[in-house]
């Protein structure tokens, strides 16, 4: 029996980090919003790896917080250990990870909800979405229909979830949780293009199951740097990880029953992703390596509960079992949750525009996994923006598109809605061609006035956000005018770095720019410096060391984002326009770009179709201005 | 109207002709030009109105003067493409407008794509509704071509040249990725000796590659020869001698369409066109020969210059003059009349030229030591014309933006800058070598990680 329930302006499915994110935007912007959840004991779960950020996805975290988002200032506070990664490869790949206390981060997540005005956490099943005169409808396995002007999917891998251990398979999602059933075929009735992909993690273990006295010993970063640019205490590490390898027996063990995997005996259809794979897939693929690295992290602090990163698996428990033994400190080892894979439901990315908005569906929004992405950071990123951008329509404003030359995120959706994914999408400082620019040291230089803009950057944060930037751009200015004279402490500082001596008065400026000095390293000689804290000259030296190459990106981002400029009109019939390449018009109607630039970066559209394009663009401005008799 | 980049193009028909027009168009072309283009009243394009001209001359980059030049500029928005236009006129010759194209595009410019300044016309407004559709399918057609070619040329030699060291630097590019992205995981550490070794030999093939874009160029279209030397010493002879050489059959090469009058013969198996043979004929007459400067003049924009020296009469001054004027210029010296008692001071003639031969213009004795010295100076013996040769400005120009990233890769490498520095080089090098071939970049170098490193946990 069916029964109205309510009425929201913004309803978000699911309350992973994609759902978290998208209803406090939603809900901070001024929408009434529901959030539901198939268990409300499993807000901000973490499924897998208990760990926030990583290459690519720490400058995610950063640019999330710098907006506005929640992610960055929960993962500083359930923190147990923090490392700066990549320290050494350059100021582009520097990427923040920590280790957090998941049980924690899933509780003050849930409360951070509950404590939000505007918004209502529920714990439901939504079974049916449908729109009826304008409104989206979406009725609980109960029965009760709720009405809703725009709706947000972030249904994870809960979205016709199936478990696959060894031979055993069963509908479920993640963590033991009831799988979300029926949503699957109200999205293909409605005609959303559905595909399988497919994700997995390794076993939990008892702490004091394992042997930790052999392995090698990760220790966190000391001092702490924090995720959000709103975390002013100091963080201190509260555990550490440690590191073991896979060997011959561990092999043989998988090698014997691989044909006991449902992946290698053609049961899983969907597709997993290629920076994940499962141990077995590790040893089938690169079957010359004599072991593999894993990493034992703790799950938190109030729980005994280790996790195996890098030894996800689909195979039978009982294999399970016999190849954890054969790791060094795993040899009586206690499992308290089998590896699994799970597959899942999620829609063709190529259906979304640039807000992750259906372009044929107003109103209707995907996020994190359910666009294919993969990974809680990536999650998050697109359930703000989708948040965002649900709320603006419904309060008649523009839409917030972040472009690729301005974030991760940017890069993030734009790879989804342009290039569309083949296997689950994770971020990686390789795909982006701005990554001098797109650094985590200026996440907030690049995104907080956009934040701030939209409403969700407080006054209080946007005056520390300003003053900031005038101490960086008073601090540039600093180092080009001070000029140092020659002296023995100075030429002694010099050598010792084995960099050249002057012998003539040289500009702070330059001498930072040379690759061997530092900050830290002119510090005595460098009278004149203010008391700034230490990222404001992490920042100046940043950005005088790499100067050249960073103009250089810049200069490609001022062409790329003049052509970002040319809109294309979303109902385009590209079937008509006279001299286009017929495969480039059927991509171009399948992708329907938003503008030049997007339409650019599609494979299979070649340069000689975007001029036709251009040009055909031009002749319709004309002639529509012809008709309007301007 | 808004900032594109300022773009070039030789305007005028591929084909010898009385002048050629090199066209700059978009909001930087009076800069661009003025950085090639000095006026002989001082006066910059920059500093005119619309629709005016100035004379003067292009210089190289190393400061020698390439041709005289007249400079129109035709200010926006009334101008063919509706930009600023700046248009320079130079002495026809594909030599010398092609070097002012390279000159130009050194100055800044980029090259034009295959019909733009039309595009940018129509896209300014500079034609009617009615022609969008004709020019759209002109652009379409001509797409659709260089997509032939491309694919024609995808199984070509310099295609499986330019893909070898794509390939080199993709293996580079997606080691400093999977470096980079997966931090703590199995990937073998970036060694300085790999960056450097692997940049090193992608410099080596691509320098090799843009050098024989000269040699394949003299090949196609042969070079451009001037006969020098005082009156009497044997110029007239010796181009007798030549012109009773094989004819040269030059090669088919688009637009290159050979003007009869000319004389092109081939020596040492490098097409010669004997140009301004009758300029040269000329000066043996007395009066004329007092034309020294133009001569010189003459010389610069030759390719070639076989300077005759009278091997029986002692070195005079304009021997020695001669000698001076030719410093830098490609140049044989053609030690004449050795039939003749020699009076020549040999020593000076080795110690002012790399390149001697010594023949009887009138006997023909000799004229092997002068084909083996022609063919030395253009390396002919270490080029295969069958090897993959850079053909357009296009190709070399992206090649060219292939070598200066790799360099700049190094650069960063001896400055001792981090790898990421280093791999924002190297990929820029990776999308010209694409662009190059016709081919994506896209996510090659992350499919190459997945490919190739066992990562991911």
């Amino acid at each position: 029996m069916e029964y109205e329930a309510g009425n929201f302006d913004v309803a978000v499915v699911g309350a992973g980090h994609a759902g978290i994110e998208a209803g406090l935007a939603a809900a901070r912007l001024g929408c009434s919003t529901a959030v539901f959840t198939i268990n409300l004991d499993a807000v901000g779960n973490c499924p897998c790896n208990p760990s926030i950020g990583g290459t690519a996805k720490g400058h995610l975290v950063r640019e999330i917080d710098a907006l506005g988002g929640e992610m960055g200032k929960t993962a500083d506070a359930c923190m147990i250990q923090s490392r700066m990664l990549n320290l050494g490869k350059g100021p582009a790949v520097h990427s923040l990870r920590a280790q957090i206390d998941r049980n924690a981060y899933s509780r003050m997540m849930k409360h951070k909800l509950e404590c939000c005005k505007n918004l209502e956490l529920r714990q439901a099943e939504i079974v049916k979405l449908e729109k009826i005169e304008g409104k989206w409808l979406l009725t609980t396995r109960l029965g009760a229909v709720y009405q809703c002007g725009a709706v947000i999917l972030a249904t994870g891998t809960f979205l016709g979830g199936k478990i696959y251990v060894g031979d055993v398979s069963y509908e479920s999602g993640p963590d033991g949780m009831f799988p979300s059933a029926y949503l699957p075929d109200s999205l293909e009735k409605l005609g959303i293009s559905m595909r399988r992909f497919k994700t997995g993690t390794p076993a939990r273990v008892r702490r004091s199951s394992i042997d930790f006295t052999s392995l090698e010993i990760q220790e966190g970063d000391n001092p702490v740097i924090p995720f959000s640019y709103e975390t002013e205490e100091e963080l201190t590490n509260k555990d550490i990880c440690h590191v073991s390898w896979t060997n011959d027996r561990t092999k043989e063990v998988i090698l014997k029953n691989i044909h006991r995997s449902p992946l290698y005996g053609g049961m899983i259809e969907g597709i997993g992703p290629r920076y994940c794979p499962s141990i077995e897939d590790k040893i089938m693929r690169f079957p010359d390596k004599p072991r593999h690295q894993l990493f034992i992290e703790p799950c938190g602090l109030d729980t005994e509960e280790m996790y195996l990163q890098g030894m996800s698996s689909s195979l039978p428990e009982d294999v399970q079992i016999a190849f954890y033994h054969t790791i060094q400190g795993l040899e009586h080892v206690q499992i308290m949750r089998n590896a699994y894979a799970i597959e899942y439901d999620c829609c063709d990315p190529l259906q979304l525009d640039s807000c992750l908005e259906f372009r044929d569906f107003s109103g209707l929004y995907g996020a994190g996994q359910f666009n294919g992405s993969s990974g809680y950071e990536e999650a998050a990123a697109q359930g703000l923006v989708a948040g965002i951008n649900a709320a603006r329509k419904l309060q008649g404003k523009s839409a917030v598109k972040l472009d690729r030359a301005g974030s991760y995120i940017g890069t993030l959706i734009d790879d989804l809605v342009t290039k569309g994914v083949s296997d689950p999408y994770r971020m990686m400082t390789s795909r982006s061609e701005y990554r001098l620019v797109l650094r985590q040291d200026n996440a907030d230089e690049r995104l907080t006035p956009t934040g701030y803009e939209i409403g969700l950057i407080s006054e209080q944060r946007w005056q520390r956000f300003q003053q900031k930037q005038e101490r960086k751009t008073a601090e540039a200015k600093r180092v080009k005018s001070t000029v140092l004279p020659p002296s023995e402490e100075l030429n002694q500082i010099l050598v010792s770095h084995e960099t050249s001596p002057v012998t003539t008065g040289v500009r702070l400026s330059e001498l930072l720019k040379r690759p061997q000095l530092s900050y830290q390293a002119l510090k005595p000689v460098d009278r004149t410096r203010p008391d700034y804290p230490e990222s404001v000259f992490e920042n100046v030296e940043i950005e005088l060391k790499y100067e050249g190459y960073i103009a250089r990106q810049k200069a490609d981002i001022e062409e790329m984002r003049r052509v970002e400029r040319k809109k294309l009109p979303v109902d385009v019939d590209y079937q008509q326009i006279k001299g286009l390449r017929l495969e480039a018009a059927e991509k171009l109607s399948k992708v329907r770009p938003e503008n030049i630039g997007q339409a650019g970066r599609i494979s299979g559209v070649s340069p000689a179709d975007i001029s036709v394009l251009l040009i055909w663009l031009a002749a319709n401005g004309m002639k529509e201005k012809k008709e309007g008799g301007v | 109207m808004e900032n594109q980049r300022t773009i070039a193009a030789v305007s005028t028909p591929q084909a010898p002709g009385g002048i050629g027009i090199v066209r700059i168009s978009g909001s930087d072309a009076r800069q661009v030009a003025d950085l090639v283009f000095r006026s002989k009243s001082g006066k910059r394009i920059a500093e005119l109105k619309g629709y005016r001209a100035l004379f003067g001359a292009v210089y190289t980059g190393n400061g020698e003067k390439l041709d005289d030049v007249v400079a129109l500029f035709f200010a926006s928005p009334r101008s063919y493409t509706g930009e600023d236009v700046v248009e320079l006129s130079c002495h026809g010759g594909l030599y010398v407008t092609k070097r002012l194209l390279q000159e130009v595009l050194a100055a800044g410019a980029v090259p034009a794509g295959p019909g733009e300044f039309t595009r940018r016309a129509f896209l300014n407004g500079k034609m009617d509704l009615t022609q969008a559709e004709s020019v759209m399918q002109l652009i379409g057609a001509s797409g659709e071509q260089a997509a032939r070619a491309a694919e024609a040329a995808s199984s070509g030699v310099l295609s499986r040249k330019i893909g070898r060291v794509r390939q080199a630097l993709l293996g580079l590019s997606a080691h400093l990725a999977a470096w980079a992205d997966f931090p703590e995981e199995e990937v073998p550490e970036v060694e300085e000796g790999e960056l450097t070794g692997g940049l090193h030999k992608a410099e080596e093939e691509l320098s090799d590659l843009l050098a024989g874009f000269d040699t394949g160029r003299a090949y196609r279209e042969g070079l451009k020869t001037v006969i020098a030397g005082r009156p009497n010493a044997g110029k007239s002879t010796l181009m007798n001698l030549l012109s009773g050489c094989e004819r040269s059959i030059v090669t088919e090469y688009a637009g290159t369409t050979r003007d009869v009058v000319e004389d092109t013969v081939l020596l040492g198996g490098v097409p010669l066109r004997l140009a301004d043979t009758a300029g040269i004929r000329e000066t043996e007459d007395p009066v004329e020969s007092i034309g020294v400067a133009a001569a010189k003049e003459r010389l610069k924009t030759a390719q070639l210059v076989l300077a005759v020296f009278d091997s029986s009469q002692e070195l005079s001054s304009e021997d020695r003059e001669l000698m001076d004027s030719l410093k830098g210029i490609p140049a044989v010296a053609v030690v004449n009349k050795t039939d003749l008692p020699a009076k020549l001071e040999d020593s000076v003639i080795r110690n002012n030229f790399r390149h001697v031969a010594y023949l009887s213009a009138s006997s023909g004795e000799g004229l092997e030591s002068l084909k083996k010295e022609v063919s030395e100076i253009l390396d002919i013996e270490h080029f295969d014309p069958a090897d993959g040769v850079l053909s357009t400005e296009r190709q070399r120009q992206d090649a060219n933006r292939a070598l200066k990233a790799v360099k700049e890769a190094l650069e960063a490498l001896k400055l001792g800058l981090t790898y990421d520095a280093v791999t924002v080089c190297v990929e820029d090098a990776i999308s010209a070598l694409s662009s190059l071939i016709g081919e994506r970049v896209s996510d090659e170098i992350i499919d190459q990680v997945f490919e190739e490193f066992c990562v991911g946990k």
